[in-house]
């Protein structure tokens, strides 16, 4: 996957959080995919499993049952050859290996559905602490401007939009909490694809925004 | 994470006698290697060589001795993590299973043995205890002039090395906290941002490999 320059990156306590293993699949999602495009993110968060390694090295060891090394031995011996052979590249993805295993292919094989405004999303499928979608906003056209009772993360994939707080590219993510008020517009151009993640409902301000959020289901 | 996912292109193209196998050399080329104690690093670079006698030779008494020191540390991280003792017993076996199929993967300029088998033993810690996937990030494409040099991958090692000091050297309600963020007891909202750990530096030797591993993708 080609390098993009990008300016907006996760936040140490979401590093943290993604090497402890404790954040929920939908937002573990956005933040692997985010880290196949950033190799700044890529080396921090290598940096983090640095540290629960060491971690783990600090506690007294628990010992193992007394035939473990044997046991184990004979596992290796009765499992199949192990395949060496390095997984099939993908040429020209848009979405990176992540990302694809959860649409089952990528961009081209996204299932749209229409939510109002243009907006277009697929909910893919994770455990229900959180929720993650794809949105296809057409260029030029703003999502509702909406604030938020949890973590929302958003990550482009493809195009850009601007909000209130700066202008976000193909790779940036913007780690949004209940401080930000914002209504994110998709650049003029091509479609902004976004993947978002949220572990709590959006709320929208205006009365149609949240008639719409019935339907879209955020 | 990347470390359990690089594949070597070809597995045949893996040199008999890997740069970092004939130890002891290239310790004097690095800097700060007056701060952490050579003998620590040399333990680390014993463990490197193990799991390439694994790698390359499927050596059981390398592995008995990967065995002997890390399944017990496992099983400790895993209880601490909540599994019972006989979950625990099973996971750390199952790791050390992992370890033996997944040698070829492992790639010592980005990360130490204990890293490793941290990011494995999480992992099956997701999977087991919280019932979920972990995406994982794409594995970044190896070439066959990928097989990492020994300086590199002895620079790494004494990071991780000093990592594991700075942490112990931390006020210990700070390392309390750290520790119940790995051992899954922190949600990402109750994680500081400001961890108080030296990341500077492991960071941008990753970061170093990585750009290094890029150019010769070219």
């Amino acid at each position: 996957m080609e390098m993009k320059q990008i300016k907006h990156h996760l936040t140490e306590s979401l590093l943290l959080a993604y090497s402890a293993g404790t954040l929920p699949e939908a937002f573990n999602l956005v933040v692997a995919t985010h880290i196949s495009m950033c190799d700044t993110c890529r080396a921090a968060a290598s940096s983090y499993d640095a540290v629960g390694g060491e971690v783990m090295l600090e506690g007294a060891p628990e010992e193992m049952a007394e035939n473990a090394l044997a046991a184990t031995m004979a596992r290796i011996m009765r499992a199949d050859p192990v395949d060496r052979t390095p997984p099939v590249r993908v040429a020209n993805a848009v979405f990176p290996a992540p990302l694809r295993d959860y649409v089952n292919g990528d961009l081209g094989d996204v299932k749209w559905r229409k939510v109002g405004g243009g907006v277009s999303q697929m909910v893919l499928k994770t455990s229900d602490d959180a929720s993650v979608r794809l949105l296809r906003i057409p260029a030029g056209t703003a999502v509702p401007d909406h604030g938020h009772r949890g973590l929302e993360l958003t990550l482009v994939l493809q195009g850009a939009f601007v909000d209130e707080t700066d202008r976000f590219a193909a790779g940036d993510i913007e780690v949004a909490n209940e401080d930000l008020n914002h209504t994110p517009v998709a650049e003029a151009g091509a479609d902004c694809i976004c993947l978002a993640a949220t572990d709590a409902p959006l709320r929208f301000n205006g009365f149609m925004p949240r008639l719409a959020q019935r339907f879209m289901g955020i | 994470m990347l470390i359990e996912m690089a594949p070597l292109a070809k597995a045949d193209a893996v040199p008999v006698m890997p740069a970092y196998k004939k130890a002891g050399k290239a310790q004097s080329r690095s800097t700060g290697a007056d701060k952490v104690s050579a003998e620590a690093t040399t333990k680390r670079m014993a463990w490197v060589t193990q799991v390439a006698a694994v790698r390359d030779d499927q050596d059981k008494t390398a592995f008995a001795e990967l065995f002997a020191y890390f399944a017990p540390r496992v099983k400790s991280f895993l209880m601490k993590s909540g599994a019972s003792p006989d979950l625990a017993e099973e996971v750390a076996q199952e790791v050390m299973v992992t370890l033996w199929n997944k040698a070829h993967l492992f790639d010592p300029s980005k990360a130490s043995v204990s890293t490793w088998i941290f990011t494995i033993a999480r992992n099956r810690r997701i999977d087991l205890l919280r019932k979920q996937k972990r995406p994982e990030p794409e594995d970044l494409p190896w070439g066959p002039e990928a097989e990492p040099e020994q300086a590199d991958a002895m620079g790494l090692q004494q990071e991780t090395e000093q990592l594991g000091h700075a942490l112990a050297a931390l006020p210990m309600e700070q390392r309390k906290l750290i520790e119940r963020a790995y051992f899954g007891e922190l949600s990402h909202s109750e994680i500081a941002a400001e961890t108080g750990l030296p990341l500077g530096t492991i960071k941008s030797r990753i970061r170093l490999a990585l750009e290094r591993l890029r150019h010769t993708m070219k």
